[in-house]
């Protein structure tokens, strides 16, 4: 890890001035594309800063402790260069899909150019920007927030790398295009990874993100993923998310829609310490739909922040959202949902639902669904709910002989369930499906990597 | 009392009465009948007033005046009565206070006073018994959580309170069992008197059987292509409306 | 029911703000302007005692180091604190025995509003504590309510006669560091009215308060304050307008409950402060603060509101759930129309075991208003079972309006259990086509359906204020149809 800046103990050093002391690597090494935004950037974050629970939008997940401290900077692809089969096998074994690895934040060079479908790019976003800048230039940083939002604005500070996905005119991928992110460290790290996806008119394609850790240290993530999807195309987006308790990490997508298109984001938070998850749809074209979902299972002293914000920006669009949480132990959740609808958005249609079981006396839940309305003809409505397992149906399965604890890893996957049946992928679906139910039985516990805690789930010391 | 001549009316530009003629004494009860789509609701919204549909040709005077320029409630004031075929809910509004200020406003209308309260229940007794209606649906809110035969019994219970000249029901049989549908017919037919009339608008000849019309006319494509007895019913019954459509085809 | 709302529907009549006339009487005032000096005379005008001339400046010291709040969702302008006057009080006689002695202008201005200032209203069991301006001009009923040992006076005068009780409840519910507001009127509050219900007793009569703000460039202060001792009922009534002004006139009252063991506070609002004129000019700005602490156990406070008034609302009446089995309730009607703004909520705070809240709120827009509910319901990590279930509903009138819900849920007990609703719509074309059909008007039908939206709500008021309620709101919405 030569080629990492580091930022340890006894040197007290912002993350404004590392980026001005290691500009030069930076932008040397980058294209000019990238470095454009740089400037400006690096002003939104000294303005900005890492959002505090002081800034409303972040206000039940205070992000600065876990920017602070020591970690090293992932500042250059890593020289990593084996076998990805040997490091890593994926949960979901059995799902035929184009895949590619993505380490520490950069597109990972033994990436195969598997069989795509004619005109469909998929690859390392530091090589198109320097292959074909004046695409990159029309997507980079047209729809993330990298002016008002802190961590944005860090990403685009350091952006060099991540995937992008570009699927042209017409094309429908079948096969699901597999993104498996891969942290491993042997010290401390922290990553700006940057990701763009691109579906041109009338294509389609499905995406499945996996976010993994593959050693114990700590790991600080701060992703942006910008996507922009043209009339008539249609987007399913997986995040699959399934770290250690070191992790912290910030996910943010950002999509653009036109009219008669279709997105669906999908997160699913099976394991994590810190994930906060912004998941922000634009609605720009008439009759573009938009679905968010969300499952999050937690224990230990896991937090998770699901942030979405669905904008209607024209008339007649349609967005549906659906959260789900699971909170064990000390884990602790928060969900806002914001829904706008712009003057004049008439015969808009936006649905959205949080619901939270919460299974121990230490787990807490912040939820704030939020309409904030300007047009009049239009149906929107949103439900929050906290509560525990239905004692009546608990009562009912155990008076078909079914145990306690069988019974209530049978209600929780039956709560689950209606997030999981969203998955329109057959395979994905039928996988999570066993996920979830093995991460209920106990039975997908990172934390036995764990070298930081090395405790079971259930203990009172934090993992962090 | 009602005369329709050569109406025509469109929604987004899509034309769907291309001149329908039509007249109705005092007395009378017609029946209107019909395959789906040829325009039989949009006849009886266009008469009510809604202003989803545009007439671009035509006349149609009621009682002597020209409806057409009219507002909904003014025609409403008039004495013309629209059973829906899907009647609106209301949450929070009860049926007694509905009622009630519709009956006032339409007593307005005319110059007199506004009914007492005490007049006002009187009268609901009295009418409530012609369509067997529960006291319960009076005080719940307008059509809010009522069943489709609830519905269109309240329909009808409007109907004999507000007492109009010329009632036109859309498809008021529709959705009804057995025991509903006579109780509705017997609303009518006791509602029934020289000085009123009757349009029905119906898509099947059952209701006819008890209530029994003076003329029955086949609407097709925006036009009455036929007119006949109650007998024309009967044959629409075993026949179907395909002679009807070949009849028309060859016309044309 | 029915017949009330006929007569109201009658009553409606084309005009804009009914209440603004203006009251040609004397009014001793203080120069504009607020220092510790205005403070040190507010309080000797009123022959305070020292505690609470204390209680004044440091209140007004805190204040000074506050900065006002910015997050609601409102535009707000700029107030200047020093272009208002704060003690205000009608020139009278200093003490009135009879109905007779009432100033005659004064007592027309209330017949104009139709407080039941008159005996015959007096048998309709209404007493009434009426504030103008600053100084609680009548209590009637008095003598009545002393028998059964009830105090109601204005709270100048509790605080005079009642030291003890004031030293021992006042600012015990909202600290006058509350928030910018609350320390802004703990500083210069000038009248308001004092409740105190004895153990055991029921109240007989709905108590009820009008305030009316009156001179220019005045700014209101009234502090309420409901001491309900174990066993005991009692419900209050407040009402409120405000003459046509151009100049905008700034409202921040606070309103404390305490409800001690098994005791019940019903506390019903009536707020019609002048909205402004068509354009957004003028209007009262409504910052106010209400919260109730429910002390004992299986006490309960329920707060019913009806606000159509003021430019800009800023309130989120409270429930502090302390006592075990403890109950709270928020009722909310809140109409906007032309350029006002109103921000308003309530605070569910459960902290004993077994504790409940219930939230039910009708935000109503129209013109080009903006309407947001912003609710917090929190459950700390000791309140065993909380039950809380919330309802909030927006009716859009237009398409220039905004409607907004901002509820924030933050739950730290597992045995929780938290609902919470809310739905955005539009009167249909349908249900107006469908009155239309029946000869009900367009303008009539809206009446009609917006008081059956809102029902739910009104119902939860005494009968003489739910009919104020439904005239109010469809005075409101006059010309927001079309």
């Amino acid at each position: 890890m030569d080629n990492a800046i580091k930022n340890i103990i006894g040197r007290d050093i912002s993350l404004s001035t590392l980026f001005e002391e290691n500009r030069q690597t930076i932008e040397d090494s980058s294209s000019k594309v990238l470095n454009n935004l740089r400037e400006q950037a690096l002003e939104a974050f000294l303005k900005l800063g890492i959002p505090s629970n002081k800034v409303e939008n972040y206000k039940y997940t205070n992000l600065q402790p876990y920017f602070s401290g020591d970690f090293s900077f992932s500042l250059n692809a890593p020289d990593f260069t084996g076998r990805m089969e040997d490091i890593f096998s994926c949960d979901v074994e059995t799902l035929d899909s184009f895949t590619i690895f993505i380490v520490n934040g950069w597109y990972y060079s033994n990436n195969g150019s598997a069989l795509l479908p004619e005109g469909v790019r998929v690859g390392s976003l530091a090589a198109l920007a320097k292959e074909d800048p004046s695409f990159v230039e029309k997507y980079y940083g047209k729809n993330a927030p990298w002016l008002s939002d802190g961590l944005v604005a860090l990403n685009t500070m350091f952006a060099r790398d991540g995937f992008y996905i570009h699927i042209p005119k017409g094309v429908v991928v079948e096969k699901p295009i597999q993104v498996v992110n891969i942290l491993l460290s042997e010290e401390p790290l922290m990553t700006n990874q940057r990701n763009l996806i691109v579906l041109e008119e009338n294509s389609e394609a499905r995406v499945l993100v996996c976010d993994h850790t593959l050693s114990s240290d700590r790991f600080v993530v701060n992703n942006v993923t910008e996507g922009f999807v043209a009339p008539n195309a249609r987007l399913d987006y997986y995040n699959l998310q399934n770290q250690h308790n070191a992790t912290t990490q910030v996910a943010g997508l950002y999509v653009d829609q036109k009219e008669n298109s279709y997105v669906k984001t999908n997160n699913l938070t099976l394991h994590t310490g810190v994930g906060r998850n912004n998941i922000v749809l634009k609605l720009l074209g008439k009759h573009a739909e938009g679905h968010a979902y969300g499952l999050y299972l937690l224990d230990k002293n896991q937090h998770v922040d699901n942030f979405s914000f669905i904008d209607h920006a024209v008339p007649e669009c349609f967005s549906d959202e659906l959260f789900k949480g699971v909170l064990d132990d000390h884990a602790t959740a928060a969900f806002t949902g914001k829904i706008m609808v712009r003057p004049d958005a008439q015969k808009t249609n936006a649905y959205q639902t949080n619901n939270n079981l919460l299974l121990t006396r230490d787990a807490k839940i912040n939820s704030r669904p939020q309409l904030e309305i300007y047009a009049d003809d239009v149906k929107c409505s949103h439900g929050a709910t906290v509560g525990q397992l239905d004692e009546e149906a608990m009562f009912y399965l155990r008076s078909r002989g079914i145990n306690k604890d069988e019974a209530t890893i049978l209600l929780m996957y039956a709560f689950a369930y209606e997030v999981i049946e969203k998955i329109k992928m057959d395979p994905l679906r039928e996988q999570i499906r066993s996920l979830v139910e093995k991460r209920f039985r106990g039975e997908l516990d990172k934390c036995h990597s764990c070298v930081v805690c090395g405790q079971k789930g259930t203990g009172n010391t934090s993992c962090l | 009392m009602l005369s329709i001549k050569n109406l025509h009316a469109k929604i987004d530009d899509k034309e769907i009465l291309r001149g329908v003629d039509l007249k109705v004494k005092p007395g009378e009860i017609h029946a209107i009948m019909g395959p789906n789509g040829s325009g039989k609701s949009t006849l009886a919204s266009v008469l009510a007033g809604h202003e989803m549909f545009e007439v671009s040709e035509g006349e149609v005077l009621f009682n002597g005046k020209d409806i057409l320029e009219m507002a909904p409630e003014d025609r409403a004031r008039e004495g013309l009565f629209l059973s829906f075929q899907y009647p609106v809910e209301i949450p929070g509004v009860s049926m007694v206070n509905f009622l009630r200020t519709s009956l006032n406003e339409i007593r307005k209308y005319k110059g007199q006073e506004p009914i007492s309260a005490s007049d006002f229940l009187k009268l609901m007794r009295e009418k409530k018994k012609l369509v067997d209606i529960d006291s319960k649906l009076t005080h719940r809110s307008v059509n809010e959580g009522f069943s489709g035969g609830e519905k269109k019994k309240n329909e009808i219970f409007q109907m004999v309170m507000l007492d109009p000249k010329l009632a036109i029901l859309d498809e008021t049989d529709s959705g009804l069992d057995i025991d509903a549908l006579r109780i509705v017919a017997n609303g009518v037919n006791n509602w029934k008197r020289p000085d009123n009339a009757t349009i029905l608008i119906t898509h099947y000849q059952r209701l006819l059987e008890y209530i029994v019309p003076d003329y029955v006319h086949v609407l097709y494509r925006g036009r009455i292509v036929k007119t006949g007895g109650k007998e024309l019913a009967q044959e629409l019954e075993a026949k179907g409306y395909d002679w009807i459509k070949k009849e028309f085809e060859e016309q044309v | 029911m029915t017949t009330e709302q006929d007569k109201i529907l009658a009553e409606v009549t084309k005009g804009e703000y009914k209440y603004g006339f203006y009251t040609d009487i004397e009014i001793d005032a203080l120069p504009k302007g607020l220092n510790e000096d205005v403070i040190r005379e507010i309080s000797r005008r009123k022959g305070e005692p020292e505690f609470m001339l204390e209680f004044r400046l440091k209140a007004y010291r805190h204040w000074l180091t506050m900065e006002a709040p910015k997050w609601p969702h409102l535009k707000l302008p700029e107030i200047d604190f020093q272009d208002i006057i704060y003690y205000a009080a009608p020139k009278s006689k200093p003490k009135l025995n009879s109905l007779d002695e009432v100033d005659p202008e004064l007592k027309a201005t209330f017949d104009k509003l139709g407080i039941p200032l008159e005996e015959q209203k007096q048998l309709a069991g209404v007493a009434v504590d009426a504030v103008m301006d600053s100084v609680s001009v009548k209590t009637t009923f008095k003598e009545t309510l002393a028998e059964k040992g009830i105090i109601f006076c204005s709270i100048s005068e509790a605080i005079r006669e009642h030291p003890d009780l004031i030293k021992q409840y006042l600012g015990s519910v909202v600290p006058p560091n509350d928030n910018y507001f609350a320390a802004l009127n703990s500083a210069v509050f000038s009248d308001g009215s004092f409740v105190f219900i004895p153990k055991g007793v029921r109240c007989p009569v709905e108590l009820s308060t009008y305030f009316r703000i009156n001179a220019r460039d005045t700014g209101q202060f009234e502090r309420t304050l409901i001491v309900a001792e174990d066993d005991s009922y009692v419900s209050y009534l407040e009402g409120c307008t405000a003459p046509m002004r151009d100049e905008n006139q700034l409202h921040a009252a606070i309103v404390e409950i305490i409800a001690l063991e098994r005791a019940e506070v019903k506390y019903s609002t009536v707020q019609n402060w002048y909205p402004g004129d068509k354009n957004g000019k003028g209007g009262i700005y409504n910052f106010v603060t209400k919260r109730g602490l429910c002390k004992g156990d299986y006490s309960k406070i329920s707060w019913t509101q009806v606000e159509t008034g003021s430019a800009i609302t800023w309130k989120y009446p409270s429930c502090v759930l302390m006592g075990d089995h403890s109950s709270g309730e928020f009722y909310s009607v809140a109409l906007t129309n032309n350029y006002q703004q109103a921000d308003t909520g309530t605070k569910m705070i459960h902290l004993g075991k077994n504790t409940k809240s219930l939230v039910v709120s009708k935000g109503i827009s129209a013109g080009r208003s903006q309407n947001s509910y912003r609710g917090l319901v929190k459950v700390s990590k000791k309140a065993e079972n909380a039950r809380n279930f919330s309802q909030c509903d927006s009716l859009l009138l237009g398409d220039k309006c905004g409607a907004h819900t901002f509820p924030y849920l933050e739950i730290n007990n597992n045995t929780a259990k938290i609902e919470h609703e809310a739905t955005t719509s539009k009167i249909g074309e349908d249900q107006i086509f469908y009155c239309n059909q029946r000869g009900i008007d367009t303008e009539t039908a809206v009446g009609l359906i917006v008081n059956g939206y809102v029902k739910e709500v009104i119902n939860q008021l005494p009968m003489e204020f739910a009919v104020e309620a439904q005239k109010l709101l469809e005075i409101s919405l006059e010309g927001s149809v079309g």
